[in-house]
């Protein structure tokens, strides 16, 4: 499997843009397409999240990353933009194994699929066992779209059957190039542990703090949405809210129309123990709904509860509600003043998700700055939900299935993973000395297009002359091919021919 | 410094080599020597061979693809150990475990309408099995084979080959075996005319005359004049076979399925022999009529069985097969590049997936680049029947950095073995004895 992943990897690497482009367009295309498709499979076998959220975070994870870095080319040669005699070549990784989890399966699978193919890799899913089916047909449908646009053969391939053993033999195997491992903790160390690059990212622990000039109306119900979005199964949804005690109740009670079910002191009790029996989080719930998890606390709500929030006073490690929660359960603490609302952000910060995310609902600049300088994240999603915002949906950062935690969260990675993660870049570098003039480059690239599929039919060399290495070469440095001439579509028809010929043959055994 | 093998041992390579010449064979251990390899395999893995001298050789001879899937391939050697656990050769009287499981395998690989299999302990016993079941299908005698052809070396595939093999152990029959040139369809229906011939025995493409491609229709035509003649079509697949040409069978490229196929060496995986017939309905009757028409008490051992189960398993893996055509690719590609500096030396690629013969001008030009590519690290063997011609025949699990090495070690090999013919005009035997 990782072999034919190298063989396809090194194919690929001499592709131009212009044809990695159709490939992409190829796999976005079936991907949206199946949207749909795979989050009602990704919930039905999994037994957790929500169809309809699923369905955004699918189509956010096709269209929506080729539409945030189509315009981007990590493929053809480049010039220094800023005018240093410096001239970079793209080297895809080459073969990329990525973990994905059950939480976000099919938008994972679809993300780094794409990543991988925008960037000239190849690359292997390794699925969560509790998804693997939806995820293996969608990993297979999108090698399937990639290779019909012309993508070499075994470009994405699927573990069918993952298990500890073979994921472990997969991630220490040195023909993997690079891990991407979106899990537990236990499959990131694993990852890092293996020898090999990985790009691994710690879990999120999410704080949200309401300051007293923010929007209340809008925070309330972006905090809603944000928390019940596909019931809590994207790592940066908020998990702590910090409010300042001068509009608390205001705020919860705007919070409580758009769907939140504010505990009653005498139901804390119950939620807390059912989602941290014996103070360990119950995996079982993870994705879960409002309404089911309050069924099984026996705390009576209204059928259209979205999210069950539930009050607590001391940000410690002892208390379960200050720990993450992939499940629609909000912890709210309240706070006299902002700065010592940072305070208990930080202390949210202490307890997990180190270098990952937090949230701000605030129109004081100010308070944004130190609340930004004095936690351990990389990125403070303002005046957004979490969910989607900190994974760059819904504000500018990279859109992203993959929080990079970085150094505070024992990251190789401190962005958001995107596709330049995937890709270095080989420098021409000329002497700096004023009399070393830099020539041009121009026309000099040697991607190709390939007009055959990769690897081509291994037809008798007498009986297809013209299938040897038949390819068309690009004449610029930047992303366009060169039309084929007419030589080349008569070699090119004379090949299909020979080629449909040989399958013919073929079909009648 | 003495080689030992813990039961075996020996002083020297020269001590193997004198005692090789002594008890075991003089003419060939001579031969090899004085051409210029006088190889003493050791250590064997992957796809290298070492020398006991401790030289290391890219094997791209793999005994005629025995080695396909490499030496020692580790999912074969534990297949086989594992098993060696349990069984044995076995009773080859009784219906196996083993021998069934494979059977069924081949039979559902197969071309579609191979029902039954034989099983053989070698190439040659499974052409005799093949050209027995011939004659007892049509119940005529009469055998055609190609001119230069080689289907191995027991009682009856001895007469379909070259009558040097044949005529030195008295047992050339010319009347019952014809010979026709390849690629001469007319010769072929002439053979064919007076309707009383069994069969016609055919490698798909010809490996040790040097794999001249079939011309486009030939082999189809073939099948066809043998439909017209009630000829039987019996493939020999043994070199071809496998996966080899990008498909597991050879023949399957031609659209047809011949009425015998036969498979040999890479079956057994290169762990343990093993051979076997695959058989069409209308060939398998004596199966049913006489089972016991053909004895072989290590025909289809089971060990055998095994080896050959697990073979068959990673020559059907989709990766497998994109990697044949990834590696077929790459490497017909890299020596086209250097026949293209060297056109008057380098005179002909004939390719068929990992079926490669490459073609020199000069009479006994393999022979040449065999010692020079011997001497750059690589085992490639020349045609014994058209020594012009180099058998090159990449293993197929090859990686891409082997086969971009194999094609270095070439590239030198060839300029070498060209400088050499124009310098001296003729091989200058001190410089590799």
């Amino acid at each position: 499997m990782l072999e034919r992943a190298r063989w396809a990897s090194r194919s690929f690497a001499t592709y131009d843009h212009a044809s990695v482009m159709r490939i992409l367009q190829a796999v976005t295309r079936v991907a949206e397409e199946r949207a749909e498709h795979y989050a009602e499979w990704a919930v039905r076998e999994t037994g957790f999240g929500v169809v309809a959220d699923k369905v955004v975070k699918n189509r956010l994870c096709s269209r929506g990353i080729l539409d945030a870095y189509g315009d981007h080319d990590y493929v053809s040669p480049r010039l220094d933009a800023g005018g240093l005699k410096l001239l970079e070549l793209p080297r895809p990784a080459g073969v990329v194994l990525a973990l994905t989890p059950s939480t976000n399966p099919v938008s994972t699978v679809y993300f780094k699929v794409i990543l991988a193919l925008m960037t000239r890799n190849a690359i292997v899913v390794s699925p969560h066992p509790f998804a693997k089916e939806c995820c293996a047909d969608a990993a297979r449908a999108l090698g399937e779209a990639a290779v019909g646009a012309g993508a070499p053969d075994g470009v994405v391939q699927v573990v069918e059957e993952p298990s500890i053993p073979l994921i472990d033999a997969l991630m220490t195997d040195e023909r993997t190039d690079v891990i991407l491992a979106t899990g537990g903790g236990a499959v990131v160390r694993a990852a890092y542990s293996s020898s090999n690059p990985a790009i691994g990212v710690g879990p999120g622990n999410v704080p949200v703090l309401v300051d007293a000039t923010a929007d209340l109306a809008r925070s309330a119900k972006k905090l809603v949405d944000s928390k019940a979005f596909d019931n809590s199964l994207l790592c940066t949804n908020e998990s702590v809210l910090i409010v300042e005690e001068a509009v608390a109740d205001r705020f919860l009670a705007m919070m409580s129309r758009s769907g939140a079910h504010i505990l009653a002191d005498a139901d804390i009790d119950k939620v807390r123990d059912t989602v941290f029996p014996e103070g360990r989080f119950d995996t079982s719930l993870v994705g879960t709904s409002a309404v089911a998890i309050a069924s099984k606390a026996g705390v009576r709500v209204p059928p259209a509860t979205r999210i069950l929030v539930a009050p607590f006073d001391l940000v410690v490690d002892e208390e379960p509600l200050a720990h993450e929660k992939l499940c629609p359960v909000l912890g709210v603490t309240r706070v006299p003043t902002a700065q010592r609302g940072i305070r208990t952000a930080a202390a949210v910060l202490r307890i997990g998700g180190a270098g990952h995310s937090a949230v701000i609902h605030s129109k004081n600049p100010r308070t944004v700055m130190d609340y930004a300088a004095a936690l351990n994240v990389l990125r403070v999603t303002v005046n957004e939900g979490g969910s989607a915002g900190s994974a760059g949906f819904d504000t500018d950062l990279a859109p992203s299935m993959t929080i990079g935690t970085g150094f505070a969260g024992r990251s190789s990675l401190g962005e958001n993973l995107q596709p330049k993660h995937l890709v270095n870049y080989a420098r021409i570098a000329y002497s700096n000395d004023p009399s070393e003039v830099m020539p041009s480059f121009d026309g000099l690239s040697s991607l190709m297009a390939p007009l055959t599929p990769v690897p081509a039919y291994p037809v008798a060399s007498n009986l297809a002359p013209v299938a040897l290495s038949l390819r068309s070469t690009t004449s610029h440095l930047t992303n366009t091919s060169a039309p084929p001439g007419d030589e080349t579509n008569g070699l090119r028809d004379e090949l299909r021919r020979l080629i449909i010929e040989e399958l013919q043959a073929i079909i009648r055994s | 410094m003495t080689f030992d093998y813990g039961d075996i041992s020996f002083e020297s390579k020269d001590e193997v080599l004198a005692k090789a010449r002594k008890y075991w064979n003089p003419g060939k251990t001579d031969f090899w020597v004085e051409t210029g390899v006088p190889l003493v395999i050791d250590r064997r893995e992957g796809y290298f061979l070492y020398d006991m001298s401790g030289k290391r050789l890219l094997d791209v001879h793999l005994n005629g693809g025995t080695y396909s899937l490499g030496h020692r391939n580790p999912e074969v050697a534990s297949a086989v150990a594992a098993a060696m656990s349990h069984f044995d050769i076995g009773n080859h009287h009784f219906p196996a475990i083993t021998r069934t499981a494979l059977a069924e395998a081949l039979v559902k690989t197969a071309p579609e309408g191979l029902t039954k299999v034989v099983y053989g302990s070698g190439g040659g016993e499974a052409i005799d099995i093949a050209l027995k079941t011939a004659r007892h299908t049509t119940k005529k005698r009469k055998i055609v084979s190609i001119a230069k052809a080689y289907h191995g070396h027991t009682g009856l595939a001895v007469g379909t080959g070259d009558d040097r093999f044949s005529k030195m152990f008295l047992s050339d029959r010319p009347d019952e075996f014809v010979q026709v040139p390849f690629n001469d369809l007319e010769a072929m229906e002439s053979a064919l005319r007076s309707r009383d011939v069994a069969a016609v025995i055919m490698e798909t493409i010809p490996a040790t005359y040097g794999f001249p491609l079939p011309e486009p229709g030939y082999l189809e035509t073939v099948k066809r004049l043998c439909e017209q003649h009630e000829a039987l079509y019996i493939a020999d697949e043994v070199q071809t076979g496998l996966m080899r040409t990008g498909e597991l069978w050879g023949i399957t490229k031609h659209g047809f399925t011949p009425d015998i196929l036969v498979t040999g060496k890479g079956l057994s995986g290169g762990m343990y022999p093993i051979s076997a017939v695959l058989l069409s309905e209308k060939a398998a009757g004596w199966l049913t009529e006489d089972g016991f028409g053909h004895i072989s008490t290590f025909g289809g051992a089971e060990l055998g069985c095994v080896a050959a189960l697990k073979t068959l398993e990673v020559c059907n893996r989709p990766e497998t097969r994109s990697m044949v055509h990834y590696i077929s690719e790459l490497i017909g590609r890299g020596l086209r590049e250097i026949q293209a500096d060297f056109p008057d030396w380098f005179v002909g690629i004939r390719q068929n997936g990992v079926v490669m013969g490459l073609e020199f001008a000069h009479p006994e030009g393999a022979k040449y680049v065999m010692r020079h590519l011997y001497a750059h690290g690589v085992w490639a063997i020349f045609s014994t029947l058209d020594p012009r011609v180099l058998q090159f025949k990449p293993g197929i699990l090859l990686t891409p950095e082997l086969c971009e090495e194999l094609l270095d070690r070439t590239e030198v090999a060839v300029r070498k073995s060209w400088d050499e013919i124009r310098l001296h005009g003729r091989r200058d035997s001190t410089v590799f004895v």
